[in-house]
């Protein structure tokens, strides 16, 4: 069967009719809004947030408190289990692989890619290449983590020794003198390449971010540095990083919280094999791949429970920030 | 965000500027400093770029060639072809065929990137500009939606599609057995729902912050919210709308994990992610496919970003902690 723009017509079709309908209940419903005669909030209020309460509540707090529930039952949904699906997860070994990934995943990404957000756009900031070199790393931010993955597993692409390889890692390793190997399978340096691919592409974000935060420091403060003969580092040490320290931490945790519901770059990479998993990419296998509901439930929760504390400590940091500004 | 350099701060900043300095030591140093740290910068903007040209280079190169030789030996001998391409767009299914999952992709895109603009744009409005009781418990609690992974509403969403609502037995809503194109309509509420929580977050910032003589004027002339929300408010928030639009676009357009459970991987709704990930995973050594089809499922996400950068920018910043 041929690719034909005939068969691909009813999806375009059912876009249109999607879009229309959408657009005309809007409409109606702000027409409704303005009938009644009163000079009362509440009704007019209620029809405003109607389709989003609608929706949140079916389809997040309704759904949270019921994964909540299935996590303390079995496959099926319906024998109650208590904690058992709690303690399977720190009794068994490849979960508990898992869970040590996930911590080495929080470990290193993060860190590095602020770290080297930080460092680059010191390095490039007023110089005369600064837009094109901020382009570049932040490209990666634009594309999806399957794109970011592909180009990954081609660097590292593998042959054997007889052949010329084609992967960028294997032929640097085999002109540096050694073994081309099948890198993705080797645990655990395989975790640490997938970790790789998420701080390529974290990296720009925090680049971004913190390069507006080095901008903002005011002129003044480095000059009288500079006139009291602060070189460089001291410049770097005495007023950059304390001044940018507050934006540094809310990206340092913005990244954090990305890095645990990380699924998207193992799946693409290993397909959480090899000893790659990690919790968002286990949540999904055992759920929708293993019909394992009550297991996936409690997975999910467990990330959620992770991600709360954060939150809360970004969320007062952001306040704390706002008051400043 | 990034363009803020106004000449003062730049010009105050001057590393031409003779400083005093001691020794010519102290100078040497200097300029060793600056040269490892040019060094470093150029190090980091290699290491974030070959890999994409090299992706780029190897899917315009004839298969042949891709299987047996790197990408660095193109400019030895350049040898450019379509064919890649022509085949992973158009070619048999199991070449990819992606210009169907192209299609598949903007389907489930625009829509979902409407509906959460649409429906946001609304809600924020009331929570920013309407008086009732409870509101900004209201508001809270919306704020509060964001942080739950999505992770925490799939196996129950998934299950409303298929199953319906049963409440003690009784079947109160009945499953969405959607067909076809129809069965779109499942991942467009999916999106639709995830992106909520930020979108209202966004815009509700934007529209508090319209000055408040405004409404006063217009309820003193008798128009109501729903006039007055049309008139007046939607005018004034588009470069909001953009932005929030911008990121949702993408953040659908990238995702993966809803589209793998709300389309059921069917070759009918599946978007490209779900298909470049099931070709990485089935093919992985077809490089002749996957390099030309990852810059398919590239191609918009790139355009927006050289086009849209300033409304990428801000949306992606507002929008970090989704997801």
């Amino acid at each position: 069967m041929e690719f034909s723009f005939l068969n691909e017509l009813p999806k375009i079709v059912w876009m249109l009719i999607g879009i229309a309908v959408f657009l005309a209940v809007i409409g109606l419903l702000l027409v409704l809004v303005d009938l009644p005669r009163t000079r009362r909030d509440r009704w007019q209020a209620f029809l405003f947030l109607a389709p989003a309460l609608l929706l949140l509540l079916g389809g997040i707090v309704y759904p949270g408190v019921r994964t909540t529930l299935l996590s303390f039952y079995d496959r099926s949904g319906e024998t109650f289990v208590g904690l058992d699906n709690y303690l399977w997860m720190f009794e068994r070994p490849e979960i508990l692989q898992v869970l040590f990934n996930t911590l080495l995943w929080v470990l290193f990404a993060p860190l590095l890619s602020t770290a080297i957000g930080l460092v680059y756009s010191v390095l490039v900031d007023r110089s005369r290449f600064e837009p094109i070199a901020k382009s570049l790393v932040f490209m990666p931010m634009a594309i999806s983590f399957v794109g970011a993955s592909i180009i990954w597993r081609f660097v590292f692409a593998y042959r054997p020794a007889d052949q010329e390889q084609y992967g960028l890692f294997n032929q640097i390793v085999v002109w540096l003198g050694g073994e081309p190997r099948l890198w993705l399978l080797e645990q655990p340096i395989n975790t640490f390449l997938l970790i790789l691919v998420l701080i390529w592409v974290q990296a720009g974000f925090a680049m971004v971010v913190l390069s507006a935060a080095i901008k903002a420091i005011p002129a003044d403060m480095v000059e009288a540095a500079r006139i009291d003969g602060a070189g460089p580092f001291n410049l770097f040490f005495r007023i950059t990083l304390p001044t940018v320290w507050p934006t540094l931490l809310v990206v340092f945790i913005t990244i954090t919280v990305q890095t645990l519901k990380v699924f998207d770059i193992v799946r693409t990479m290993t397909g959480g094999n090899y000893g790659t998993s990690v919790i968002a990419n286990e949540m999904y296998s055992q759920a929708f791949q293993q019909g394992q509901t009550g297991q996936g439930s409690a997975l999910a929760v467990f990330l959620f429970v992770l991600v709360i504390p954060l939150v809360v400590v970004q969320i007062r940091r952001m306040r704390k920030a706002r008051e400043l500004a | 965000m990034s363009n803020r350099t106004p000449e003062v701060e730049a010009a105050a900043a001057n590393p031409e500027i003779p400083v005093p300095r001691g020794s010519a030591a102290a100078r040497v140093r200097r300029r060793l400093s600056g040269s490892t740290a040019s060094l470093v910068a150029l190090v980091i903007a290699v290491v974030w770029t070959v890999p994409t040209a090299g992706l780029f280079i190897s899917s315009f190169r004839p298969a042949e060639q891709i299987r047996t030789s790197g990408w660095w030996t193109f400019f030895a001998s350049p040898e450019v072809t379509l064919d890649n391409y022509r085949d992973v767009l158009f070619g048999s299914a199991s070449d990819g065929r992606l210009a169907s999952y192209f299609v598949n992709s903007f389907v489930i895109t625009l829509p979902a990137t409407v509906f959460v603009v649409g429906i946001a744009a609304l809600a924020a409005y009331a929570l920013a500009w309407t008086d009732f009781r409870g509101r900004d418990w209201l508001f809270l609690g919306v704020f509060a939606l964001q942080i739950v992974p999505l992770q925490m509403s799939l196996v129950p969403l998934l299950r409303f599609f298929s199953q319906g609502v049963v409440i003690g037995g009784v079947q109160v809503l009945p499953a969405w057995e959607l067909t076809g194109a129809m069965a779109f309509t499942n991942v467009w509420v999916a999106h639709t729902i995830f992106g909520l929580p930020l979108g209202i977050f966004l815009l509700h910032n934007f529209i508090a912050q319209l000055p408040k003589s405004l409404f006063e004027a217009a309820r003193v002339d008798g128009a109501g919210h729903g006039r007055i929300f049309m008139r007046i408010v939607l005018p004034l928030i588009v470069p909001a709308l953009v932005s929030l639009g911008i990121f949702q676009f993408l953040w659908v357009w990238n995702d993966l994990l809803v589209a793998l459970i709300f389309t059921g991987n069917s070759a009918e709704t599946a978007p490209l992610t779900v298909r470049l990930a099931e070709l990485a995973g089935t093919r992985g050594e077809a490089w002749h496919r996957l390099t030309a089809g990852a810059f398919v499922s590239m191609i918009i996400p790139l355009l927006v970003f050289f086009l849209l950068q300033r409304y990428f920018v801000r949306g992606l910043l507002a929008g970090s902690v989704k997801g």
